[in-house]
C-alpha cells in the first residue's frame, strides 16, 4: 500500500506500540501533524515548550520502562529539545526523539528554521539519522527503536525532511531487525560469573553497590533476592533507589556524596563490593584515590566502557543484569551456599554502629518547616507507594534520602545531566503512564520555574500531579556550596521577586495551598492528595537555612563526610 | 605509546563525524586518520593513529566500539603488522647541483619522481612513517614547497584480517 512518509511515520508508530507522542508543531512537520490528526491509535500531548516534551517522554519511558516519543519541528524545536535529550543520555533512558527538517534540496543552504540537527544532537545521543528517502523510512523508524531500547538505552533522534513526510513509498511494518554492527551482549560470560560467586562467597565483610542499570532492566526482585542470599548490607545509587526496598533492614541507604554514614563508610571498610548497573560516577566514588580501598571489586554492567573506566575492577561482566544476577542465583543455590553467621555478624555489628549514628535525623521541633519533615509526611501520607519525580537541587537529595522507595521506576530524577527544570514535565508523562496512580512532584522554587509553562499542559489534558515545592527562597544546593566553600558570600543564589505561586497555580486553573507553619504541613499534604482530580500545588516555605547532610566534600574521601 | 586503531565501519554519511566527534568530546588525540571504502561498499575501512596508556586505549577501543557504525575493530599495535604511508612532496631544485642531490636521495630512499618542471621536483615516496620523516630531514638543503602525506595504514601480518 502506498502511503506518504507522514502516513508511514504515524502508523509505524502506532504499529511499534506507541501509545503518548509529546510534541509541538511547526512548519517542518506540519504533513505528520496532518496525518496524526488524521488518525486515532496514537494520542498527542501538546507541551508548551520542547524541552517539555522531551522530559514528559522521559519521565513516561522511566515509569514504564517503554520508551518516549517525542516529536518536534526543525530550527528552534530541534534546539529546544537538546536538553531533554542529553539529560536522557546521561540516565540511560530509552528516547525516540523525532525532528522536522528543512526540505532536503534546501539542506545546507542556511534555509528557514534549518540547523543541523543531526550534528548539534550527535554528542548526546546513542544514535542519530537524517532520513534521505522515504524509503528508507519505516526501516530507520524500527532502527531507531531497537537501538534506544536495547543494550545500555538511550535516546534516538530520527531527523526527517519535510519532503520526505510528502513523497510516498510502499509500507509494511518491519517486524524484524538485524543489524551487523549493533549486537549487544546480555549474557555474562559463565567463567567470570563463576569466579565473583566464588569471590562473594569468601568475603567477610561483602556490599551490594547498585544502580541505574537495576531499575533500566527490571532486575529487582533478582536484586532483592541476592541481597537476601548473601545478607549483606545494599546501598543504591541516586539513580538505583528502589532497586532494593528501602524498608529492608538490610538496606543502608544512598551512597556518594549526600550518602548515609553507614553506607559510606561500609563502603570505605567492604572487602568485596558487588557493582551491580552502576558506573562509579564522581558523586558516587568522592576522591577516587580513597574509594573503597580494602575491597576487591566484582562489576557487572551491559556497557564495557562502563567498566574499569574510573575505577579498575578485579571482576569484570559484561552483560544484562537480571540475565547475570540470575545465573549468580542459580549457582549460589547450587552450592547451598549459606552465610558465616559470625563472620557476618561481626560486620553487621560494625555497621550497626555506624547506623546508630543516625546521620539523617533533623529537628522538627522549632517554628520552621524542615524540609526533610515535609518529604517524611509526604512518605507518610502517600503510604510509600508515590511516583515521586524531582528537580535538581537540596530538595532532589532530600527527597532521594527521606522518601524511602521500595519499588523501582517510582523514583524519576534526573541524576547524571541535573536538570533543573525536570520535575514537572516528567510528572506529566508519569501521570499519563499511571492515570490512577499518585504522582508527587518535589521541587524547589528555583526549579519549578524552568519549565513552570506546563501547568497548561496538565490543565488540558487533565494530570492532577500534586507539586510539593520546597520553597526556601535560595537557589539552595548552591547556597549550601557558597556557605560551605566560599564564606557565605551568597553570589545570586537568592530567589528575588518570586511569584505568588498559589495564584499562579489559580490563574493555571488549578488549586494552590500555601503552608508556613511546620504543624500545618501534614493538613496541606492530606488535603492535596483528598483533591483526586485535581493539580494542586503545595507551596511549603521551608526553613531557609537548611543543609543537605551528611556531605562529602570534594575531593575527600566517603568516609570524611561532613555530618550534621 | 603508539597505537594504530583499524576500524570497519558501516559507510554512511556521518560515520567519519562520529569518530571525529568521539575523540574530540572525550580529550584523546588523533595523530592520523585515514579513511575509505573497502572491496566491499559498504563498508569504510578507517586507520587511526593515537596515543596514550593502556587504560586510555581500553577506553578509546570500548567508546569506538560502542558507536552505532562499527563494526569490528583491532588494535594493530597488539600484534605483528605492517604500515605504511604515502608522501607526496614539492621541492624546489634552483640551488647548483640541487637536481643531482635530490636524484640521489630519492634513489637511497626509493622514491620516485612524477613530476618534473625546470625549477621543481615532485617525489612519491612510500613506507613507514618515521622513513618519510627521516627523508625530509636529509632533504633539508632543497627547500619544500609542499608535504602531502595520507596518514597511516596498516594491515596484519600472516594470515589474520579484519573482516565481517
Ligand atoms: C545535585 C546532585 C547530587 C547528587 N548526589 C549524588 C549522591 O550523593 N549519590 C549518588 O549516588 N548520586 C548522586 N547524584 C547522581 C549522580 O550524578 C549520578 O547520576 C548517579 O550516581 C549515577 O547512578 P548510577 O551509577 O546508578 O548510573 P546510571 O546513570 O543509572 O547508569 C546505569 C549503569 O547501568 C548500566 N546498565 C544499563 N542497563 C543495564 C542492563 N540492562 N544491564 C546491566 N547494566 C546496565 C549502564 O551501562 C550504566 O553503567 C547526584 C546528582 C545531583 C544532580
Ligand atoms: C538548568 C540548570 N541550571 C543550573 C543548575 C545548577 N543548580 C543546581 S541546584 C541549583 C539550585 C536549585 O534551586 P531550587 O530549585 O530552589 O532547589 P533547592 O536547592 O533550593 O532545593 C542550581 C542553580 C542546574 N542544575 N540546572
Ligand atoms: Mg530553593
Amino acid at each position: 500500500m502506498k502511503l506518504t512518509g507522514a502516513e508511514i511515520l504515524t502508523r509505524f508508530l502506532a504499529d511499534e506500540g506507541v501509545e503518548y507522542v509529546f510534541g509541538y508543531p511547526g512548519g517542518a512537520v506540519l504533513h505528520i501533524y496532518d496525518a496524526l490528526h488524521r488518525q486515532d491509535r496514537l494520542k498527542h500531548i501538546l507541551v508548551r515548550h520542547e524541552q517539555a516534551a522531551t522530559h514528559a517522554a522521559d519521565g513516561y519511558a522511566r515509569s514504564t520502562g517503554k520508551p518516549g516519543v517525542v516529536l518536534v519541528t526543525s530550527g528552534p524545536g530541534a534546539t529546544n529539545v537538546v536538553t531533554g535529550i542529553a539529560t536522557a543520555y546521561m540516565d540511560s533512558i530509552p528516547m525516540v526523539v523525532i525532528t522536522g527538517q528543512v526540505p532536503t534540496s534546501l539542506i545546507g543552504n542556511d534555509a528557514f528554521q534549518e540547523v543541523d540537527s543531526v550534528g548539534i544532537t550527535r554528542p548526546c545521543v546513542k544514535h542519530n539519522f537524517l532520513v534521505k528517502d522515504v524509503d528508507d523510512l519505516a526501516m530507520t523508524l524500527k532502527k531507531a527503536f531497537y537501538i534506544a531500547t536495547t543494550g545500555r538505552p538511550g535516546p534516538v533522534v530520527v531527523d526527517i525532511p519535510k519532503d520526505v513526510t510528502a513523497n510516498v513509498a510502499d509500507y509494511k511494518y518491519p517486524r524484524q531487525i538485524e543489524m551487523r554492527s549493533y549486537n549487544p551482549v546480555v549474557k555474562g560470560h559463565p567463567g567470570q560469573i563463576k569466579r565473583a560467586v566464588k569471590m562473594m562467597t569468601s568475603a567477610r565483610r561483602p556490599m551490594i553497590y547498585s544502580g541505574g542499570g537495576v531499575i533500566l532492566d527490571d532486575a529487582s526482585k533478582a536484586l532483592t533476592e541476592l541481597g537476601h542470599l548473601l545478607g549483606c548490607p545494599v546501598t543504591n545509587t541516586t539513580m538505583g533507589l528502589g532497586g532494593f526496598p528501602a524498608s529492608d533492614r538490610q538496606f543502608v541507604g544512598l551512597l556518594g556524596m549526600h550518602g548515609t554514614y553507614e553506607a559510606n563508610m561500609a563502603i570505605s571498610n567492604c572487602d568485596v563490593m558487588i557493582a551491580i548497573g552502576a558506573r562509579f560516577d564522581d558523586r558516587v566514588t568522592g576522591n577516587i584515590e580513597k574509594f573503597a580501598p580494602k575491597a576487591k571489586i566484582i562489576h557487572v554492567d551491559i556497557d564495557p566502557a562502563s567498566i574499569s573506566k574510573n575505577v579498575k575492577v578485579d571482576v569484570p561482566i559484561v552483560g544484562g543484569v537480571n540475565n547475570v544476577l540470575k545465573a549468580m542465583l542459580k549457582q549460589l543455590k547450587a552450592e547451598g551456599f549459606k552465610p558465616d553467621e559470625e563472620v557476618l555478624g561481626k560486620w553487621w555489628a560494625q555497621i550497626e554502629k555506624w547506623r546508630a549514628k543516625d546521620c539523617l535525623k533533623y529537628d522538627a521541633s522549632g517554628d520552621r518547616i524542615k524540609p526533610q519533615h515535609a518529604v517524611d509526611l509526604l512518605h507518610k501520607i502517600t503510604k510509600g507507594d508515590a511516583f515521586v519525580t524531582s528537580d535538581v537541587g537540596q530538595h532532589q537529595m532530600w527527597a532521594a534520602q527521606y522518601y524511602g522507595f521500595d519499588k523501582p521506576r517510582r523514583w524519576i530524577n534526573s541524576g547524571g545531566l541535573g536538570t533543573m527544570g525536570f520535575g514537572l514535565p516528567a510528572a506529566m508523562g508519569v501521570q499519563l503512564a499511571h492515570p490512577k496512580a499518585q504522582v508527587a512532584c518535589i521541587t524547589g522554587e528555583g526549579s519549578i520555574q524552568m519549565n513552570i509553562q506546563e501547568l497548561s499542559t496538565c490543565l488540558q489534558y487533565d494530570l492532577p500531579i500534586k507539586i510539593v515545592c520546597l520553597n526556601n527562597g535560595y537557589l539552595g544546593m548552591v547556597r549550601q556550596w557558597q556557605e560551605f566553600f566560599y564564606d557565605n558570600r551568597y553570589a545570586h543564589s537568592y530567589m528575588d521577586s518570586l511569584p505568588d505561586f498559589v495564584k499562579l497555580a489559580e490563574a493555571y486553573g488549578h488549586v494552590g495551598i500555601q503552608v508556613d507553619k511546620p504543624a500545618d504541613v501534614e493538613g496541606a499534604i492530606k488535603e492535596a492528595f483528598k483533591q483526586k482530580d485535581r493539580l494542586v500545588f503545595l507551596n511549603i516555605l521551608t526553613d531557609p537555612t537548611e543543609n543537605v547532610y551528611p556531605m562529602v566534600p570534594a575531593g575527600a574521601g566517603l568516609d570524611e563526610m561532613i555530618l550534621i | 605509546m603508539r597505537h594504530i586503531i583499524s576500524i570497519l565501519m558501516e559507510n554512511e554519511a556521518g560515520a567519519l563525524s562520529r569518530v571525529a566527534g568521539l575523540f574530540s568530546a572525550r580529550g584523546y588525540n588523533i595523530e592520523s586518520l585515514t579513511v575509505a571504502p573497502t572491496e566491499d561498499v559498504t563498508l569504510s575501512r578507517m586507520t587511526l593513529v593515537t596515543r596514550g596508556s593502556d587504560e586510555i586505549i581500553e577506553q578509546i577501543t570500548k567508546q569506538l566500539n560502542k558507536l552505532i557504525d562499527v563494526v569490528k575493530l583491532v588494535d594493530l599495535a597488539e600484534g605483528p603488522h605492517i604500515e605504511r604511508e604515502m608522501m607526496l612532496i614539492k621541492v624546489k631544485t634552483t640551488g647548483s647541483g640541487a637536481r643531482e642531490e635530490i636524484l640521489r636521495l630519492v634513489e637511497i630512499f626509493r622514491g620516485n619522481i612524477i613530476d618534473v618542471t625546470p625549477t621543481t621536483y615532485t617525489i612519491e615516496m612510500t613506507g613507514r612513517a618515521d622513513k618519510l620523516d627521516a627523508f625530509i630531514v636529509a632533504l633539508d638543503k632543497a627547500p619544500i614547497l609542499e608535504t602531502v602525506r595520507s596518514g597511516v595504514s596498516a594491515i596484519s601480518r600472516g594470515v589474520k584480517s579484519l573482516r565481517v
